[in-house]
């Protein structure tokens, strides 16, 4: 390459940038969905990018459904302190105080309580008029279409059909009181891009993406790790695996898969090997075929 | 380490209902191991198969619920791939009629288009509006992928007669470069290896050529554009402007001129989170801290003083229409050019472009999904070039204020730069010839522009004498032994890039009205707006001129930088 091409990765942090500080300029008062993973992780890495010297500008909002993995929650406290952002947690008290959880109600019941109405309530409450989050196009078919600003309703609902069409780095920002945008910084990135990104910049991520033993069950063919006082069937025996997750959510409704990788050279190398998708270990997304479509037609990130 | 030394290439693809797109872009994320097992399961899981292969490729790309019930695809659609030398985005956009808003969407960032033909049908209608579409938005590459070749016997006969009737018309459209390659998506001929059944076929298969294709078409590290984005100030010791760089090349000491103020500054340093780089350019996003205490905010631009954009209320461009309500000259829109969103209005359509035969069409108003030439007005002015050359700044999109839907995108033309279709208008006939206004700005400094003054002739020699000592091009034309042509005559003085001075005896609204609007760069002086002493109002004419960045401020010429 010759020394004024920018390599893959820097172009796409230079658009990712681009888009975060747009927003900054052009809303009232944007937030940040934090969900502590590797994407949100890099996420706000290129907030502090954006606006270094400054402070990011906006604060972080983490919803809580309270099933997340302890060391999420202590991961999560450690890193905000560490880089001076403001955290704001948000959970659906009202529906944990009536006992949801994914086994009671079912994972689309569940989801639909605990993350996107929370979701939808905390950003009611909060004000905002733009909300970022760290999804993917290459994650699921549904967001493969959907654009960098995604346009919802005073109800926080997508329509796919009325997108607004998005040419070169111009982004339309314009919306009625009520309504939003939920905004995909990451959007252009793929799984290798998040995981090579956060070794070339050395970004902190939540330990358990790495390899260690951890006891977990095996239930519909999926390794569940046996957290948050996880009720057990009677033949379902705890045991001890070298096991990691690939990606972060609930205790209940995240597999994990068996991985030797105990760095982040390791991880890269592993998923160059990886023969299945990384959303196929959260129970959530094929419930029904098009599920995650439907969930983000009412409100869902 | 490997991973990081990528490059990227964005592409897009358009081909007609069938001609077996989504089977191609499933055959390259295949190939480049993109699919996972999971993602293949689910296809089978569908219990679909329209192809005659083991697996429906075309339902890995396949999209939304919605659309996968119609069984077609269509909107925008973003895949990703890589191989060892790259990371590939493509825009999937579909190739119906009604869907050119979606190609002309996936067409604005890329870098390469492939454009899909059926052996069996050859060069259609759809093709050649894709072709057309694909140079509109200023895509350097085309690449016609000749499909379905399995199916006519790989005749080398069928792929010349295509490839000769699709240059023909592709040599209309001034894309610069235009590959043909034989394939057959289904069965993988010539796409990752070249196939034994075209042995006839002397090119490189469909992803070594992605692979190696050059990216450096379209960029520009020449002219300097940063529009600023957004100011970084965490306290009072520290300013910094943040923005992408459209073009050109950022280095600390470098002077650059602020628009529309027309002040000029040096670059003190350009901070980062990694520390302070030495260099920044296009395309990317930096923070650049100056020597001098400017006012600037978003909305304004950064710029080489030696070659600057285009700075104008007015331009005509190439708009593609994508709502429902069509467009028509009057109505009030928003246009969003760079960091900055103005009011506008349509002055004109010029025509409308017929996408199929490229025929110029009279028309009142712009439908959904079509294509004109119009001219359009801002409310202040715009820093901007043409698309040709630069489409970070000669791009921008047209909201309407009514729903805040985006209306239309527009791409700007040559003919705003020379202003000579309202100079037809007016009886005078002004040839393009070979110097650009570009080039005479580099030479002379400042922009031309008609300066217009009412009964103040002394005011009009002293500012002439002024602006001389400045180092302008400047002349005066005065009505009392001129002629009674001064607009026609400053449209040539400034076409020429001078400075003319339009000294009038007394007030005459109709030609003022005439040369408002047949001048690009016009200034007319309110004699109740100035002061009655010639000295004073002088000084107040030049630094409005400064102002609205037609002339460089003062300091510069006095340091003598750059200029
Ligand atoms: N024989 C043959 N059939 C093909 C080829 N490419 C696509 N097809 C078939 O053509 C039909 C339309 O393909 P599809 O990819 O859905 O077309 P699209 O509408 O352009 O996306 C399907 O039945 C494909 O299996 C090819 O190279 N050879």
């Amino acid at each position: 390459m010759d020394q004024r091409t920018l390599s893959h990765l820097r172009a796409l942090e230079a658009e990712s940038i681009h888009i975060l500080r747009e927003v900054a300029a052009e809303f009232q008062k944007p937030v940040m969905l934090y969900s502590i993973g590797k994407d949100s992780s890099v996420m706000v890495r290129l907030a502090q990018k954006a606006f270094h010297p400054g402070p990011i500008p906006f604060p972080l909002l983490h919803i809580d459904t309270t099933y997340k993995f302890k060391e999420m929650i202590a991961f999560r406290d450690d890193f905000v302190k560490s880089i001076g952002a403001e955290l704001i947690v948000h959970t659906n008290t009202e529906a944990i105080e009536a006992g949801a959880n994914p086994f009671a109600l079912g994972t689309q019941r569940c989801c639909a309580l605990l993350k996107t109405k929370a979701l939808l309530d905390a950003l009611k409450a909060g004000g905002y008029d733009a909300a970022f989050g760290g999804a993917r196009r290459d994650e699921e078919k549904s967001r493969a279409k959907e654009r960098i600003y995604s346009f919802r309703d005073e109800f926080g609902q997508w329509d796919p059909k009325s997108q607004r069409p998005e040419l070169w780095n111009i982004y339309n920002a314009r919306v009625e009181k009520g309504e939003s945008i939920r905004v995909f910084p990451l959007s252009n990135w793929t799984e290798a891009d998040v995981w090579t990104y956060i070794q070339i910049e050395k970004i902190p991520i939540v330990p358990l993406y790495y390899a260690k033993e951890r006891e977990m069950v095996v239930r519909h063919g999926q390794l569940i790790p046996v957290e948050n006082n996880m009720e057990l069937s009677a033949d379902e025996k705890p045991q001890m695996v070298m096991s990691r997750m690939r990606s972060l959510g609930c205790t209940f409704c995240t597999g994990a898969i068996r991985s030797q990788a105990t760095t982040l050279t390791q991880i890269v190398t592993e998923l160059t090997e990886f023969r299945r998708s990384e959303r196929e270990n959260r129970i959530i997304d094929h419930d029904t075929e098009g599920s995650m479509e439907m969930k983000k037609r009412e409100g869902y990130f | 380490m490997i991973e990081e030394s990528k490059e990227l290439l964005r592409f897009s693809t358009a081909g007609s209902v069938d001609d077996g797109k989504s089977t191609l872009i499933g055959r390259l994320l295949l190939e480049t191991n993109a699919v996972y097992e999971d993602q293949l399961a689910a296809v089978r899981k569908s219990g679909i198969n329209r192809s005659t292969g083991p697996i429906d490729l075309s339902l890995l790309t396949d999209g939304l619920r919605a659309e996968r019930e119609q069984g077609i695809t269509i909107d925008v659609a973003y895949r990703y791939f890589q191989t060892p030398r790259r990371k590939f985005i493509i825009a999937d956009t579909p190739g119906h009629e009604q869907y050119t808003r979606n190609m002309a969407t996936g067409a604005s960032n890329a870098d390469l288009a492939i454009v899909l033909i059926d052996a069996r049908k050859g060069v259609l209608p759809q093709s050649k509006r894709h072709a057309f579409i694909a140079s509109l938005l200023g895509i350097p590459h085309v690449v016609v992928a000749i499909n379905k070749m399995d199916l006519v016997d790989f005749r080398k006969s069928v792929f010349e007669r295509i490839m000769s009737e699709f240059r023909a018309f592709a040599a209309e459209l001034k894309i610069p470069f235009v590959e043909f390659i034989p394939v057959s998506a289904l069965d993988g001929d010539n796409i990752v290896t070249k196939s034994a059944r075209t042995p006839w076929f002397e090119g490189r298969p469909l992803l070594e050529y992605l692979e190696t294709v050059s990216v450096d078409a379209g960029r520009n590290f020449t002219d300097l554009r940063f529009p600023v984005q957004y100011v970084i100030r965490p306290n009072l010791d520290f300013r910094g402007f943040a923005g992408e760089l459209s073009s050109g090349v950022l280095k600390p000491g470098d002077t650059v001129m602020a628009l529309p103020s027309g002040r000029t500054s040096k670059v003190k340093s350009l901070p980062s989170f990694d520390g302070p780089l030495t260099e920044a350019f296009a395309p990317m996003s930096v923070t650049v801290e100056l020597e001098d205490e400017i006012d600037l905010s978003r909305g304004d631009m950064l710029v080489d003083p030696r070659c600057m954009p285009h700075v104008s209320r007015r331009l005509e461009a190439h708009v593609v229409w994508m709502q429902e309500t069509p467009l028509e000259a009057g109505k009030p829109y928003l246009l969003k050019h760079t960091t900055q969103t103005v009011a506008a209005q349509v002055t004109e359509i010029r025509h409308r472009v017929d996408i199929n035969t490229l025929a110029k069409q009279h028309t009142e108003q712009l439908g959904l999904n079509e294509i004109g030439l119009v001219q359009i007005e801002a409310k202040r002015p715009l820093f901007y070039d043409i698309y040709r050359s630069n489409r970070s700044t000669g791009g921008f999109i047209l909201i309407d204020p009514e729903t805040n839907a985006t209306a239309g995108a527009g791409m700007i033309t040559e003919a705003a730069w020379a202003g000579g279709d309202r100079r037809k208008q007016s009886g005078l006939q002004l040839g393009e010839g070979v110097l650009t206004p570009a080039e005479r700005y580099k030479r002379n400094g400042h922009y031309p522009v008609t300066i217009w003054l009412t009964a103040r002739k002394e005011l009009a020699y002293l500012l002439e004498r002024r602006l001389f000592d400045r180092g302008c091009q400047v002349h005066v034309l005065a009505d009392d032994h001129e002629s009674n042509l001064l607009p026609e005559l400053a449209s040539v003085l400034n076409h020429a890039g001078v400075i003319a001075i339009c000294s009038i005896s007394s007030a005459d609204s109709a030609e003022l009205e005439r040369a408002s609007h047949t001048l690009d760069r016009f200034v007319a002086i309110d004699p109740s707006e100035v002061s009655t002493n010639d000295d004073k109002a002088a000084n107040v004419i030049l630094s409005r001129l400064e102002q609205q960045g037609f002339l460089p401020s003062e300091i510069s010429f006095a340091s003598g930088e750059g200029i």
